[in-house]
Parts: C-alpha cells; sequence; structure tokens
C-alpha cells in the first residue's frame, strides 16, 4: 500500500476532500462494508405470497435460493400490507423451516405409552380403514322417522389456517361420506 | 387492533395523520388505546348497553341521516299488532317457549306480509331432534338476510306510526341514558357523552365514521346482537355501503373468512346456503321454496344449489335424480364443536380429524376437549408440531391430577405432518373478503403434506376400498366427482384445479364470470357462488399483483374479492336515492345517466344498467324484484335492517343482557341472560357460577376476560415453537391493577392462581394500570387479563386460559362467551396433581354449586 492510498482510505480525508462532507456515506466505508452484498441478492428467485397468520393478508415474497427458503420479508407491492410484517409475519421463516417442524408421521397405538414410527403410506391406508368403519358404525339413514343419510361416527376440526381449496375438499369428501361435524375455528 | 392486526392498523394511523378520531372502547388499556385520542374502559360483557346507549343519543338528539335511513333501512316500515317489546315483558320478547327455550317469531313480523304464504310453505321446524334455530340457522345468512314472506309490508314514511321500526326503537332503548350507561358498563357520563359527541359528528353526508372490532365482540352468549346493535347504530348515522364507513370484523385465521365461504362449518353448505335438516319427504323444491326469499339475489339460491349439487356430483346429478340432492347428510339440531364433545363423551362420534387446530389448550372448557378426545377409537392431527392435542394422552393435565392414567386410554393417534404455506400453491381469503393466492415455493420436507393431498388421496384411497360396495349408503361416495390432475413428485393435486371448480363452468367446461351465469337446469357447476368469477376469462383473479403503487385507492386488481371484486359491500348507498353521491367527498359509485350505467372507483354493488328511478313490475322475482333504491341487495326488501324480523333465534333487537357469569344483577331486567342463550349438557367439567346477587357468587368476584398477543397467534400451534415469538412473550402472565394486587396480595412478577367452577390456571402477575377497576352499580369491579395461547409444550410455555371457560353459547352461532367471565384470584402457584381437583372442588362447595347452577332460563 503506498502513502497515497494509505492516507485515501482515511474516512477523514476522503470526509475533507470527497464528496461526502458531513461522513454520512461513501467516506465513511469501510472496505469491507464497499463490499458486503445483500443476502437476497443471490436469491434464485422470489415466490410471492400471503402471510399465513391473521386475516389482514399481508403480501410476502419468498426467496428461494438452491431450492432451500432463505428469508421471508413484506411485499411492498401490496395494496394491504406495502411491506410490512408484525413479529408473527416476520416469523414466518422459522416458522416454515424451523427445527421445531415435525417431518416424520408419528404413531401412537392405544393403551401405549410412547410414540413410534409409521410409513406414510401405511398411515393413510390405515386411516382411510378406521373411517369406513366408524362412519359405518355411526350410520343413521334415520332419526325419529325422518330421513338423516348420514354418520356421526366421524367429526372434522379446523380450517381457518387452510386455503380454499383445501377446505373445497374436506367439505366435499366429508359431505359424501355423510359427515355433518365438520367445524373450524370460526367459533373460537 | 394495533395489537392483534398491526399492519392493519396502518391504515387507522394514516386516517388520524389525516384528522380522524380515533376511539378505543376496550376493558384493557393497549397499544390501540396509547394512539386512540379516547380509551374507554368498560366492564366486560356490557357493549349492548353501551351502544344501545349510543343508538338512544342518536334518537333523542335527532343525530342520524334521514334521508339515507328513509331510503335504506327498514326504519319506516310497521310491525304487526302482536309484537311485544323487551321493554313490555320484562327482558323477553314475544313468542318466547321457556321449556324449549326458543322463540317463535310469528309476532316480530311486518304488517301487511303474510310469512306463512311464502312459497307455500315455511321450513318447517323438524320431526327429529333439535330445531333449526338451534343449528345456528342465523349463520346461513352470511351473505344477506332471512326471508320475510309475501306482500309489501306497510310503510309510515313519516316515522311517527307507534308500530313502524323507528318509534319501536326509540322505546326499546329509552332506558339507554348516559346514567344507565355508567351505571351497567362503568363508563362515566362524561366520557360516554364525549364519544355520542364524535361519533355523530363524524357522520353525516360528508363524514363517515367505521367501527372495528374482533371476536372480542363475538365471544359472548349475546355475541351476535353486539353485532347487531353496531349495525343499527350504523344504519342510522347512514355509515353502511360508503367509503370510510362500515362495521370491520377484524378476523384472526389467514383464512377463516375462506373456511366461512367454503365452510368447513356443520351448519352450511358453499356460499352460504344452508345444510337440510331432517324432514320427512323433503326434497329439492320443498327445500329451496322454503328457504329461498322472493326478492334479492337469494331468490336464485336454486340456481346456486343445483350448480354446487353438479360441482360435487357431477355426471350423476341430473334433473331426474334433484340432482343428488338427497345424497347431503340431514341435520337435527346444533352438530357444532361443542356438541360434537358430548358426542365423544356419549361414544358416538369415535373418529376425529383435527386439521391445525388445537382445542385441548385453544377452544372453551379445555378440560372437556381433552375427555372427548380419550374417549375416542382414533385422532389423527395434522400440524407443525407436537401441539397439546397431540400429546395431552402422556402429558396432559389430568395425567398430571391422575384423573386419567395413559395406559387406560385406548385412543389411537396418528400425527400427520403439515406443509407450510411456502409449500402449497393456494389461496386464502383475507378479513376483507379478498381471495389472494399463495405460490408453492418449495416441496414440504419429508412426510409433510399438504391438506389438498391428505383429502384428495384419503378419498380416493376410501373411495377404492369401496369400490365393489353396493350399499346405498356409499353411492353419495362412490358418484362423487372426485378426478384431480396431480404433479410434481409428491401426486399433489392441482389446486388451480380445484379453484376452476369452484369458480365454475358451463355446459361446454367454459369457466364462468359470474353467478348471475348460474342456472337451475343442471347446465352449469359452481362450487361456490360467490366465488364465481374468481377465474373468469379461465385467469386466477386472486394472483393478480398490480402493484398498489400503480393503481387507485381501491386497488381492485389486487387479489380478487366477493362477489364480483367488489370491495366496499353494498356501495350503491355511496350515492343518494337519484344516484348522485351524498357528498363530493364521500363519492364512491354513482349513477351516469348518460351511458345509462352505474359507475365509480369501485365496482358498483348492484345491477349495472338498473336506474335509480326502477321500479319492478308486479310479478317481478328474484334480483329483478328489487327497486333502483334497494341498496342492499342481498336482503329480502333490499333495506338494511334496523329491526330483524326473521332469522335470529334470541330477538329482533339487541337487549342488554349480564353474561352468563357476572358479579351484577341486570339493572334492566328481572331477566338475567339471555333466555335463549345455548348451554351444553352440564357435567362437572362445565358447571357454571352463580351471578348477582345470586347466594355463592361472591366467591367468584372477580371478571375475566380473554385475548390475544401481538407476539402470538391464538393457541400457539403456530408461535410457541419460534425461537423469536417464543423469547418476545415467553410465558403466561395475568394482568391486574395496583388495587387488585393490592387487595389480594399479588406481587408484580410473582405468581398467582385464578380459579373457575371449572379449572385453575396459575400465571405471572403483571401489575398494570392497563386494567383499571370500574364503579359499576356503586361498587368497584375488578377486571383481570388473560392472554390464551398458552399450553405446556413448545418453547413458551404456561397454563391454558381456556382450562378455566366454560361452554355457555351465544343460540345463533354456538360461540363460547370466553369474553367475559367470573373468578377468584389468589396468591401463589397453584397446587399439584391430585390437589388440583380437590381445589376446584372445594370453590364449587363453597359457592354451593351443582348442574342446575347458572342453567335457569
Amino acid at each position: 500500500m503506498g502513502v497515497r492510498t494509505w492516507i485515501e482510505s482515511w474516512p477523514v480525508y476522503r470526509q475533507l476532500t470527497g464528496s461526502d462532507p458531513l461522513g454520512r456515506g461513501a467516506a465513511a466505508k469501510s472496505a469491507v462494508s464497499e463490499h458486503l452484498a445483500p443476502r437476497l441478492g443471490t436469491a434464485d428467485r422470489i415466490v410471492k405470497s400471503v402471510c399465513p397468520y391473521c386475516a389482514v393478508g399481508c403480501g410476502q415474497n419468498i426467496y428461494v435460493e438452491d431450492e432451500r427458503i432463505t428469508q421471508i420479508e413484506g411485499d411492498p407491492d401490496s395494496p394491504v400490507s406495502r411491506g410490512r410484517l408484525c413479529p408473527k409475519g416476520a416469523a414466518s421463516l422459522q416458522l416454515t423451516t424451523g427445527s421445531a417442524r415435525e417431518h416424520r408421521v408419528l404413531y401412537r397405538r392405544p393403551h401405549s405409552t410412547r410414540w413410534e414410527r409409521l410409513d406414510l403410506a401405511t398411515a393413510m391406508d390405515m386411516i382411510a380403514d378406521r373411517v369406513v368403519k366408524s362412519r359405518r358404525e355411526g350410520w343413521q339413514w334415520e332419526a325419529d322417522g325422518s330421513r338423516t343419510r348420514r354418520t356421526l361416527g366421524i367429526a372434522s376440526l379446523g380450517g381457518a389456517t387452510l386455503d380454499n381449496e383445501e377446505n373445497y375438499l374436506i367439505k366435499k369428501l366429508f359431505t359424501a361420506l355423510g359427515a355433518v361435524q365438520v367445524e373450524n375455528q370460526a367459533r373460537i | 387492533m394495533a395489537e392483534c392486526h398491526p399492519v392493519g392498523f396502518q391504515w387507522v394511523m394514516e386516517a388520524k395523520a389525516r384528522g380522524a378520531k380515533l376511539i378505543h372502547v376496550d376493558p384493557r388499556f393497549t397499544r390501540t388505546s396509547a394512539l386512540a385520542d379516547v380509551h374507554v374502559p368498560l366492564r366486560a360483557g356490557t357493549d349492548i348497553a353501551f351502544l344501545g346507549g349510543v343508538v338512544n343519543y342518536v334518537l333523542r338528539h335527532e343525530k342520524y341521516f334521514r334521508d339515507y335511513v328513509l331510503a335504506y333501512t327498514n326504519a319506516a316500515v310497521v310491525l304487526t299488532e302482536e309484537y311485544r317489546d323487551t321493554e313490555d315483558l320484562d327482558g323477553v320478547f314475544s313468542g318466547l317457549d321457556p321449556e324449549s327455550r326458543t322463540y317463535d317469531n310469528s309476532t316480530w313480523q311486518y304488517e301487511g306480509v303474510d310469512v306463512q304464504a311464502a312459497s307455500g310453505h315455511r321450513y318447517q321446524e323438524p320431526e327429529a331432534g333439535g330445531s333449526i334455530s338451534a343449528a345456528s340457522r342465523g349463520e346461513a345468512h352470511g351473505s344477506g338476510g332471512a326471508a320475510v314472506g309475501e306482500g309489501e309490508p306497510e310503510r309510515d314514511d313519516t316515522l311517527t306510526h307507534p308500530r313502524c321500526v323507528f318509534q319501536v326503537l326509540r322505546r326499546h332503548y329509552a332506558r339507554y341514558t348516559p346514567e344507565l350507561v355508567e351505571e351497567v358498563c362503568g363508563v362515566p357520563q362524561q366520557q360516554f357523552l364525549q364519544v355520542c359527541r364524535l361519533v355523530t359528528e363524524n357522520s353525516g353526508r360528508d363524514r363517515t365514521t367505521a367501527f372495528a372490532y374482533a371476536v372480542g365482540w363475538t365471544q359472548h352468549t349475546v355475541g351476535v346482537q353486539y353485532i347487531r346493535a353496531a349495525s343499527i347504530l350504523q344504519s342510522l348515522l347512514g355509515n353502511i355501503g360508503r367509503p370510510g364507513g362500515g362495521i370491520l370484523a377484524l378476523r384472526g385465521h389467514a383464512s377463516i373468512q375462506g373456511s366461512t365461504d367454503i365452510p368447513t362449518l356443520f351448519n352450511l353448505l358453499p356460499g352460504y346456503i344452508p345444510m337440510p335438516h331432517a324432514h320427512k319427504a323433503e326434497d329439492l323444491e320443498k327445500f329451496v321454496d322454503a328457504l329461498a326469499p322472493r326478492k334479492g339475489y337469494w331468490g336464485n339460491m336454486r340456481a346456486y344449489l343445483v350448480s354446487l349439487l353438479k360441482a360435487y356430483w357431477g355426471d350423476a346429478a341430473t334433473e331426474d335424480n334433484q340432482f343428488c340432492f338427497d345424497y347431503l347428510p340431514r341435520l337435527t339440531g346444533s352438530h357444532s364443536t361443542y356438541d360434537t364433545i358430548t358426542a365423544q363423551l356419549d361414544g358416538v362420534c369415535k373418529g376425529y380429524f383435527l386439521m391445525g387446530e388445537n382445542p385441548a389448550v385453544g377452544s372453551s372448557n379445555a378440560k372437556r376437549q381433552r375427555l372427548g378426545m380419550a374417549a375416542l377409537d382414533w385422532l389423527v392431527v395434522r400440524d407443525f408440531s407436537l401441539v397439546e392435542s397431540a400429546t395431552w394422552w402422556h402429558d396432559g393435565p389430568e395425567i398430571e391430577t391422575g384423573e386419567l392414567r395413559t395406559e387406560d386410554i385406548g385412543t389411537e393417534v396418528f400425527f400427520l405432518p403439515a406443509a407450510a404455506h411456502t409449500e402449497k400453491d393456494g389461496s386464502f381469503t383475507n378479513t376483507q373478503r379478498m381471495l389472494q393466492w399463495h405460490h408453492q415455493a418449495v416441496e414440504p420436507p419429508g412426510d409433510a403434506r399438504s391438506d389438498l393431498w391428505f383429502m384428495y388421496h384419503l378419498g380416493r384411497i376410501i373411495r377404492n376400498k369401496l369400490a365393489t360396495s353396493d350399499d346405498e349408503a356409499d353411492r353419495p361416495l362412490l358418484d362423487l366427482d372426485w378426478q384431480y390432475p396431480t404433479k410434481g413428485p409428491l401426486d399433489e393435486p392441482d389446486a388451480e384445479a380445484v379453484l376452476a371448480e369452484i369458480n365454475g363452468h358451463d355446459a361446454e367446461g367454459r369457466p364462468l364470470a359470474s353467478y348471475e351465469q348460474l342456472r337451475t337446469d343442471g347446465s352449469t357447476s359452481c362450487g361456490c357462488w360467490i366465488y364465481c368469477g374468481v377465474r373468469a376469462d379461465g385467469v386466477n383473479q386472486s394472483a393478480r399483483r398490480k402493484p398498489g403503487k400503480e393503481q387507485n385507492w381501491v386497488a381492485n386488481e389486487w387479489g380478487w374479492a366477493w362477489p364480483a371484486n367488489r370491495r366496499i359491500l353494498y356501495n350503491r348507498a355511496s350515492a343518494d336515492p337519484d344516484g348522485a353521491p351524498w357528498s363530493e367527498r364521500k363519492a364512491l359509485v354513482w349513477w351516469d345517466a348518460e351511458q345509462g350505467q352505474w359507475t365509480g372507483h369501485d365496482i358498483p354493488d348492484f345491477a349495472k344498467n338498473k336506474p335509480p328511478d326502477y321500479r319492478p313490475p308486479e310479478q317481478a322475482t328474484g334480483a329483478e324484484a328489487l327497486t333502483g333504491t334497494d341498496a342492499f341487495v342481498m336482503q329480502a326488501d333490499g333495506k338494511a335492517w334496523l329491526y330483524v324480523p326473521a332469522g335470529l333465534a334470541d330477538g329482533p333487537l339487541p337487549t342488554h343482557y349480564e353474561s352468563q357469569e357476572s358479579p351484577f344483577d341486570n339493572r334492566l331486567y328481572t331477566q338475567q341472560r339471555n333466555p335463549v342463550r345455548d348451554i351444553v349438557p352440564t357435567r362437572p367439567e362445565n358447571y357454571y357460577q352463580p351471578s348477582g346477587s345470586a347466594p355463592g357468587a361472591d366467591v367468584f368476584p372477580y371478571v375475566a376476560t380473554t385475548y390475544r398477543l401481538t407476539e402470538h397467534h391464538t393457541a400457539g400451534g403456530m408461535s410457541r415453537w419460534q425461537p423469536y415469538l417464543a423469547e418476545l412473550q415467553p410465558e403466561f402472565f395475568c394482568e391486574v391493577s395496583p388495587e387488585l394486587a393490592a387487595e389480594r396480595r399479588l406481587a408484580h412478577t410473582g405468581w398467582a392462581t385464578i380459579v373457575t367452577a371449572r379449572g385453575v390456571v396459575e400465571a405471572r402477575v403483571l401489575v398494570t394500570d392497563r386494567m383499571a377497576p370500574l364503579t359499576v352499580q356503586g361498587r368497584t369491579v375488578h377486571q383481570i387479563g388473560l392472554p390464551y395461547h398458552w399450553g405446556p409444550n413448545g418453547y413458551s410455555t404456561g397454563d391454558a386460559a381456556n382450562e378455566l371457560t366454560h361452554m355457555s353459547l351465544d343460540p345463533n352461532t354456538h360461540i363460547q362467551e370466553s369474553k367475559a367471565l367470573t373468578c377468584d384470584i389468589r396468591p401463589g402457584r397453584r397446587p399439584r396433581g391430585p390437589a388440583v381437583v380437590q381445589l376446584v372442588r372445594d370453590y364449587r362447595r363453597s359457592a354451593g354449586i351443582d348442574e342446575h347452577t347458572g342453567t335457569q332460563q
């Protein structure tokens, strides 16, 4: 490093001689910060999304790199939220990628004291068998002489955190099964 | 709002910056209060007295918007002579049957209207099981009012007829004076009058006032009537259908609006079509005839229902088989979530799916929820983490107290990890009815799957298992149109294909653009009529993202709102009867005589070419029958209802009743509580407490109210496992005033034990001026604040406030009264093990509580 370069590396020198007399920009920048880049700059794509918490519906931008989510930020384009997120929305990255999420199916046998692992396909098949059985056991063609064509053997709760399309399939399938006890968070 | 919907609250701050006054009415001082011009603490459970007081002020001081009221409300309509008000009958309306705890509303009707003649027959009370009103039929009006019968109601446009709605309203609220508000709500008269002045000065031609509420209003035994009270006030002031007006429900889940529109609810089909009740000889014809009003858009209910049945059963649904109407299961009374728990305890309901909901700590009377689950054969929990509803069988409170033993619990439990919103395509409907599409960013990890995947494949597997069945009970399942294209490595169903089915198509498969295209002959299919148009032209309108900055303030090219992308409902009322804006300042939509159409900033919520002076021909029905001034197009008479002649279970006008549990007697009537509130059959875990001057009420002298924090979400399933959020709010606490802390020797940051007849919890104590004691009926009342997010699992832990709450419900909606109950509080931690049960038992004994307490009409 020559003397001239050395002197020019002094912020105060750049402040006095350069275009930044107040020392708030270029004059104060170190060599390290000179080379800093936004951590989102290397994202492969930005996917448009919506915050999954409350019903305000804030816009979210999801940054994906190497098929992994690297960050979730507020979407400035949204006329609802104008780029803002609350503490919960801002924690969406932890919600979606955090270590607290379970990734495997767990199974507890009747009267057992512990969880066991279960293959997803096996679990789906077992659940289907149980639906068929409980549906039959709770089937009612009539109640007090009036046609009911239903089952009270199975029930479902939840839907307000899910997509419209998911709610649609839940209601459609349960209705076809004859189940009427289908409910969600609207009552809490 | 600043606490629970902080990003939405930025618009309130924008309004404030432009001069709007902000009033916050809440028992607690919160971040909202800190930014408000006025904070009004009131006693939890007394909002109808407060709002009724404002209505009385508006009427007494002639502050209503007369032109609006005459044109757009039912103020001028005359009622029958048979109607008797709560003022005549000491707190009950005419038509009460004390035995069944239901109202017959035949005396609540308009003069000149023959209700019985409505399209041949009324929807009869079913022969089987419970009543229709017990089954949340009122909720079927989520997008419009009930039928009112045949004929033109008698009107008095001078508003002086003693039986006209306006005069009935005047008499009903005459005793809701500032003095009474002070005595009931604990709000000083001067402060109350300040609110009255601010609201009325800010309403009229040039100005509008908006009301925003959250579940704080719905979680009462009179919850629907709270919102009705605001509706009356806003209609009188001309604040509905106009920019800056309205009654805005701030809902708490990303798609709770969507899951009500496309309901996962027992009493509704998509688009607020009611589920049928068990009747002898019921068919499609009778069902529609009985429910569809003659006038308004609900008059086309047959087209909506037939198109839905086509979406469900496709080619199997034909004119000859009434489009498979008989495939719909029937209700007998209420099958709400609370009744489902009873069915579980009774051994009737044996299998239970939980999909992103955590009732073991999040639903009222958490113990009863867990006891219900312990009685099941099997339970499927779909969630991100091991929430309490998945683990109660080995670590729930009943295991600790010895009330249950893990080895004795026969419930088989499946935990299936769920995909996050970033891992699937789909739409959420926000609290303003706007659908927004979220795109999949990555594949879900491990066994995690979307609920779309789960439902589709579960249905597919069940249908395969039953494919050869000739059992008639299986026909609806086997005839079901259940073909969805799948994609990707996980065979994920295509969410947009489901959206296309919801939007609907014509006989040639072309996407529909509007529900006005729906037909009664089976030539159209539509999974939810109010969502018809969301995929107009085959384009996913909910995925539109034209930046807000590039649009006008209505921004209707962002997402898509039902109905027909209208952003403010009933916006015809933003113009005067002649079609001109009430004022330039408040212009939204107006009639353009030259073009012969409605135009404006928003999409008109009115027939586009119907002129203001349109009068329908005598025999017109449905939307045709609406006049050019019938702004409330979903209502059977086209009017905003100050008075509700049909559709509500508990009366045509909001009346102040005390909560299920209250330290006070009802100051207005001998009738203490809502006489038709819904009480779940009592068992020891759901006993109620005495109220007012009844013996034993003093054992539970304090009012408790539950609420949410900014940093957590509902029952915690999406926030107690997030390190940032857990750090921000690390454990359960209660908020108490310095006065109550002194009275009960509670130390700030120390422990308190809170007890009701249902349960006991311990919480850290936050001593704060934010919970101000109030003076009610000459006595001091202390209120205790209980955020309800916790349970024992996750990073941020604590007892669940819902151990304390009960199951006394609003009769229209079956929503529990968790916003106002009574309790006791004492210093120190709660006992452990069997001593917990003993403590609650001791409290019950000293208050003299048994299965009859608090169940009286």
